[in-house]
């Protein structure tokens, strides 16, 4: 069993009453009670609660993983909603053929990464994944099938890109691949000293790179804030090695959740100063596999475990152009001064490119990425304060790694909520989503009993953990 | 490779297909239902194999094998390699009051999968080459009170094969025993799960490896083996005490 359908931060739990799998494509979707809603269930990486429906029923996809027809042409992949990218990267890098767009894990699955608008350290040249989705089969509650596209039924497709698995289950997609000529990445490090450096870095780079980030040392003393490592690369031109010749690589397994106190504020501080002190102050480069440049933590399964059983909390933002700077080096001081830091802190400069998704949560910018052990009370006022101060910047925080933020935020992020909320399948919901607009969004006829209170659904999955959790394993 | 795999639609099948599928194989597919055959045909094509072909059969109804078999073997040209993955898993609380729901599991179970071995015993005996692997299992080693129905059938089959091999060993045809342990499929979705279920994905790539380097007899995952000698080991008189 899959921890018991959680999300990756194990935080917070939540308790599906029903798991139905959906095995096939032409499959119709259970008929469940009138009062409990559905939600699709991929691979399970969202961080937060956007993949949990707690309460009700869950609609696994894992077996809805079939490709279904590839155009050796036009690079067109139609697939199930519940293949893994890692699936797409098996079968066709070595036919000359990879994902437009990848963000930092290859195991999740195409219909979370449609309904999260994904998007990977190309961003500022090829936008989000939802700009590469040509078509999608959408199956409602209703038993309709309903095939989506920019031009036909465009606003439920916008609705869809970055929906949160709301509009209905995705049962195929058409994805545009594009076409590469090696397995390798060619790579450079360059280690900066501050913000303004990684700016600079960044601004550089992002015409003649495909791919950049950086990787910031969050705990730096005041003189050193902002210091890290930027990573650059395109992909091989030269084909002198063959696709079909891709490293096998080894994988770490974490068996079980390591105790919390494991990652002290004070490890990690050590661990980021020492990390930073280990980069060469030259640029490096190397020529290196694409799964070492994309998908480096891949390589530890279940690393999520190292944050024991009390979870961890991602926190991802942008802070728009206009602000930037300043914005970013705010959320660092503030971070700082927590003394709560991060083992990965990322950031990146969104490009310009716009996503078709309605909620997409890239917009142009920087983006901060960091993951919180969680700590109680002081982790969730931390976040409080960063979540104020990216919404006065005017910039938003992503869903798909949210367990926190406050309905009125979520609000001032994303005005085109209500949209997506027109456009909901009345039968579909999610704890996030519940929480975030703070609707009672079970289906119509719910007898009081049912109706429970949203703002404290959160609290109560907290206190009736263990009751839950034995109950659940039945 | 040209391969016939019948009960193609079962989780540990899809999966041993998509391993052939890779290195390019020829495929026949046999199973009940259209939909989902067409479904894997989509999947294993795009997978990279050259060819392949599907029929929608009841394979209950005995009297069709005959008509399956020469199909895909004028389908394909000849046949390299054959898996039978089809069955149920019986309600033995169910057939124990039933007789009719007993005949029919072991119909499905079991006489079917003889009738098939008959006919492609034939054929690959005639052919000199090839290998004939069946999924039976653990449950076939020995008749427990939970599930001796489903057992009596997998036993049989596996006793069907031992002679099978004995025969077909001198005309160079491998006979392949799977014997899988609990494994993680729609069949047995409404058992609770241990740490002893395996995944459909690591017994269909065993399975394939099985056929590509043949062996006899093969537990899987390999744990069973120790486990089952150890039941096979205990006394009768003992083992007819014990509730499980």
């Amino acid at each position: 069993m899959r921890d018991n359908h959680q999300s990756w931060g194990s935080y917070p739990k939540a308790y599906p009453q029903h798991v139905h799998p959906i095995r096939w494509r032409h499959e119709a979707l259970p008929q469940t009670e009138r009062t409990t809603s559905v939600l699709p269930y991929g691979n399970g990486r969202s961080y937060g609660d956007s993949c949990q429906n707690n309460g009700a029923t869950l609609l696994t996809t894992h077996s809805l993983r079939r490709f279904i027809s590839f155009d050796h042409d036009t690079g067109v992949l139609r697939c199930e909603g519940g293949v893994l990218l890692a699936d797409i990267l098996d079968n066709f890098v070595p036919q000359g053929w990879f994902l437009p767009v990848t963000p930092g894990t290859k195991h999740v699955s195409i219909g979370g990464a449609i309904a999260n608008d994904v998007h990977g350290k190309n961003h500022h040249k090829a936008g989000t994944f939802g700009c590469h989705v040509r078509t999608v089969e959408l199956l409602r509650s209703t038993g309709e099938r309903i095939t989506c596209s920019p031009h036909h039924h465009s606003e439920l497709f916008r609705a869809t890109i970055g929906g949160l698995g709301l509009t209905g289950l995705i049962v195929w997609a058409d994805i545009q691949l594009k076409p590469i000529t090696s397995p390798l990445i060619d790579k450079e490090r360059i280690r900066f000293s501050g913000l303004d450096e990684f700016f600079d870095l960044s601004n550089q780079s992002n015409t003649s790179f495909e791919y950049t980030v950086g990787w910031i040392d969050c705990l730096a003393n005041q003189q050193h804030t902002g210091r890290g490592v930027f990573i650059r690369g395109n992909h091989c031109a030269d084909n002198a090695q063959s696709l079909t010749h891709i490293p096998r690589r080894t994988t770490l397994t974490v068996p079980f959740h390591l105790p919390s106190a494991v990652l002290h504020s004070g490890v990690i501080k050590i661990f980021n100063r020492v990390y930073y002190h280990l980069q060469p102050r030259q640029l490096t480069q190397a020529r290196i596999p694409y799964e070492k440049f994309f998908y480096p933590l891949d390589t530890i399964l279940h690393w999520n475990r190292l944050y024991g059983t009390r979870g961890f909390l991602q926190y991802q933002c942008v802070i728009p152009s206009r602000y930037e700077r300043e914005g970013i080096r705010d959320l660092l001081s503030v971070i700082q001064q927590s003394q709560q830091g991060s083992f990965l802190a990322v950031i990146k400069t969104f490009g310009a490119i716009q996503s078709p998704g309605l909620l997409s949560f890239p917009k142009p910018g920087t983006t901060l990425a960091l993951d919180f052990p969680f700590f109680g009370e002081q982790t969730l006022t931390l976040l409080t304060k960063l979540d104020s101060l990216v919404r006065e910047t005017g910039g938003a925080v992503y869903p798909a790694k949210d367990a926190h933020m406050s309905s009125e935020d979520f609000q001032a992020y994303f005005p085109a909520w209500h949209k997506i909320e027109q456009l909901r399948d009345p039968k579909f919901s999610s704890s996030f989503w519940r929480r975030v607009t703070r609707l009672n969004t079970t289906p119509q006829h719910s007898t009081k009993s049912e109706s429970y209170s949203l703002a404290t659904e959160k609290e109560q999955a907290f206190a009736h953990h263990s009751l839950f959790n034995n109950m659940n394993q039945a | 490779m040209n391969i016939l795999i019948i009960g193609a639609t079962s989780s540990i099948a899809q999966e041993t297909a998509k391993c052939f599928a890779l290195e390019g194989a020829r495929l026949y597919l046999a199973g009940r239902n259209l939909e989902k055959l067409q479904a894997i045909q989509g999947d294993v094509f795009v997978r990279g194999a050259k060819q392949v072909e599907a029929m929608a059969l009841d394979l209950c109804l005995l009297d069709q094998h005959e008509h399956l078999i020469t199909t895909a073997i004028h389908t394909l040209g000849r046949l390299d390699a054959v898996l039978i993955a089809h069955g149920t898993l019986s309600d033995q609380q169910i057939c124990e009051q039933s007789v009719s729901t007993t005949m029919q599991e072991l119909t499905t179970n079991c006489l079917s999968t003889i009738s098939l071995l008959t006919i492609l015993g034939n054929y690959f005996e005639e052919q000199g080459k090839g290998t004939i692997a069946v999924i039976s299992s653990v449950a076939g080693d020995r008749g427990r009170q939970s599930n001796y129905v489903y057992g009596t059938a997998k036993g049989a089959v596996t006793i069907f094969l031992q002679g099978l091999r004995n025969r077909l060993t001198q005309s160079g045809v491998s006979v392949l025993t799977v014997k899988p342990g609990f494994v993680d499929t729609p069949m047995t979705a409404y058992i609770r799960k241990n740490l002893l279920f395996a995944k459909s994905e690591t017994i269909g790539k065993h399975i394939h490896q099985a056929i590509k380097n043949p062996r006899d007899e093969v537990y899987m995952p390999w744990f069973w083996q120790p486990i089952m000698m150890l039941l096979r080991s205990i006394p009768e008189c003992m083992f007819k005490q014990l509730k499980f």
